[in-house]
């Protein structure tokens, strides 16, 4: 959930390109500094305050039991098994929905016929809250992975098609004409104009689309799973176990945030030429 | 030789952009085309380079009819348009994908010099000024060797100082090739500057309405008596085309023609 609304920083990130040198020199090391100010505070002075016994932390945990959890879930090989659930779960399901979403996303968006044709139903369906299919797909497809997957493959689907879509439709028509100017083939503009314009928003929407694929595997496996994250996080509850839950979030919020910059990361040498990166990053 | 006949344009919404347009213009012939906001400069420029159909009439370089963009004929236009994900170099290269890479990064590397830009091989578009943005799209266009340049407006969103430097740039890379130029303006001076023909244009529906010889020779004194003299008259036939109660001169025909009727 965090990965949704950090997607558009990326474009928010772009600053003056000149007379930056200093500031980010700054920015690279003292912002991650600031930003993580606030919680670690707020981390320490919990601990304080449950380890001088102004509070038993039985129900809000201090930052030590979480540690303790996960390393005893560590230990125990728990942890393995829950993440290789989560994560392959996420990963099918993300392949899915990116694989399906960037099709007819293209489709929609280089074809007006196709897009009259696929675009108000996609509309319509993207209008349903995505949870409402859990009992359908359960129906369908069973409990166990691939009713899951498919959830998963939905809530990635939506962003990605849309983000596909918006994107070719808003190619500047003037670089197009550029193409045709030097008599650009069909699949030489698709190649050379097109996928490079597109690829910014491609890479915003994929991320977004990630974010959502976090959100609803938590949802499937909160559904009904013997093992994932989510599953971490029901077995807390049942088993009043508040540490084994914030460690289940703790380590959510770790992945999504390491599969998110995992993104970034392989976007980045193709997107140098954005004001964005590079230079704003001081790659 | 590049010939319009009667070309004649009406966009869909019903807007005759352009009405019966004719002209010959030599091989290598530096044409300035000047009239007032909307009187079909852009409209006849697209449809010579192949970018828009005219709707009657046409356009033909050395016997062979224009209907799409064609090898021999570039284009530059108000904005530099490069491309954003290419380098300086990428951007120069772009007409040349079918050349081998070698032969390729050589003649990138000479026009780079040649519009003096050769320590901006590697910059990304965005690192540019709008003036070396402009001669990046110039020397781009120039790169593949077209025999026609088409140009609209290209210095018009620059200032004064460098809109001249480039204009003097314009005429040193002309003179490497001699392709033709079509150069649209609005500004007097530009045109006198460069041109060996102007043409004048009226609007509504836009057409043909005077030509004037710039018998100058080259370079050209911007302060010379006789440059003033030219600028005025294009600046008498600019003012009188824009002057509704003047009849068209009918500069579409030649002398003899009219004879027929
Ligand atoms: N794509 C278009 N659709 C409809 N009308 C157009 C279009 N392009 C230009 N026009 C109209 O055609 C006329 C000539 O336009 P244009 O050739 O751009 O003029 P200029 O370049 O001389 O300013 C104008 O009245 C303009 O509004
Ligand atoms: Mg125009």
């Amino acid at each position: 959930m965090a990965m949704i609304s950090d997607a558009p920083v990326l474009q928010q990130t772009s600053e003056p390109a000149e007379g930056a040198a200093m500031r980010s020199r700054l920015s690279r090391y003292a912002r991650p500094v600031l930003g993580v100010l606030l919680p670690l505070t707020l981390a320490l002075g919990w601990e304080i305050a449950v380890w001088s016994g102004w509070s038993n932390g039985r129900l809000v945990p201090p930052p030590s039991r979480v540690l303790a959890t996960i390393a005893e879930l560590v230990r125990s090989g728990e942890l393995v098994r829950h993440i290789t659930a989560t994560l392959w779960r996420v990963g099918l399901g993300f392949a899915f929905g990116v694989i399906a979403g960037t099709l007819l996303g293209a489709v929609s968006g280089y074809w007006s016929l196709a897009r009259r044709l696929l675009d108000p139903t996609v509309q319509a369906l993207r209008a349903i809250p995505s949870l409402a299919w859990v009992p359908l797909f359960i129906l369908w497809l069973g409990i166990f992975e691939t009713s899951k997957i498919a959830l998963i493959a939905v809530g990635v689907f939506f962003p990605v098609y849309l983000g596909v879509m918006g994107a070719i439709l808003s190619v500047d028509r003037k670089i197009v004409e550029v193409g045709r100017t030097f008599r650009l083939s069909g699949p030489a503009m698709i190649r050379r104009i097109l996928l490079p314009a597109v690829l910014p928003a491609y890479v915003v929407s994929l991320r977004v689309g990630l974010g959502l694929g976090w959100m609803f595997v938590v949802a499937a496996e909160l559904i009904g799973a013997s093992e994932g994250l989510g599953y971490l996080l029901l077995d807390g509850q049942q088993l009043g176990k508040p540490a084994q839950i914030l460690a289940a979030i703790v380590i959510f919020a770790v992945l999504g945030k390491l599969t998110d910059w995992l993104i970034e990361v392989a976007a980045a040498p193709f997107l140098r030429w954005q004001d964005a990166f590079g230079r704003a990053r001081g790659a | 030789m590049l010939a319009l006949d009667r070309v004649s344009k009406t966009y869909p919404n019903g807007v005759e952009a352009l009405a019966r347009f004719s002209a010959e213009i030599r091989q290598g012939e530096i044409i300035a085309i000047i009239g007032g906001s909307g009187c079909g400069k852009s409209t006849l420029l697209r449809a010579v380079a192949g970018l828009d159909r005219a709707s009657s009439g046409c356009v033909t370089l050395d016997d062979e009819t224009i209907s799409s963009p064609h090898a021999k004929i570039g284009i530059i236009f108000q904005e530099p348009r490069l491309l954003p994900w290419l380098s300086v170099a990428d951007n120069i290269g772009f007409g040349l994908a079918d050349l081998p890479a070698t032969e390729r990064r050589e003649k990138v590397a000479r026009a780079l010099e040649r519009v003096g830009l050769a320590d901006k091989a590697q910059a990304w578009p965005r690192e540019l000024s709008g003036g070396q943005a402009q001669r990046v799209a110039i020397a781009r266009a120039l790169v593949p060797r077209p025999e026609v340049l088409l140009l609209d407006e290209p210095f018009s969103a620059l200032d004064a100082f460098t809109r001249r430097d480039l204009q003097d740039h314009l005429l040193d890379l002309w003179a490497d090739t001699r392709p033709t130029l079509i150069l649209v303006t609005h500004d007097v001076d530009e045109a006198v500057v460069l041109a060996d023909r102007v043409l004048v244009m009226r609007p509504r529906p836009g057409r043909l309405f005077d030509q004037i010889e710039i018998n100058l020779g080259r370079p050209r004194d911007r302060n010379s008596p006789l440059f003033e003299n030219f600028k005025r008259s294009v600046l008498t036939s600019l003012d009188r085309s824009l002057d509704r109660s003047v009849p068209d001169r009918d500069a579409t025909q030649g002398p003899g023609q009219a004879m027929w009727w």
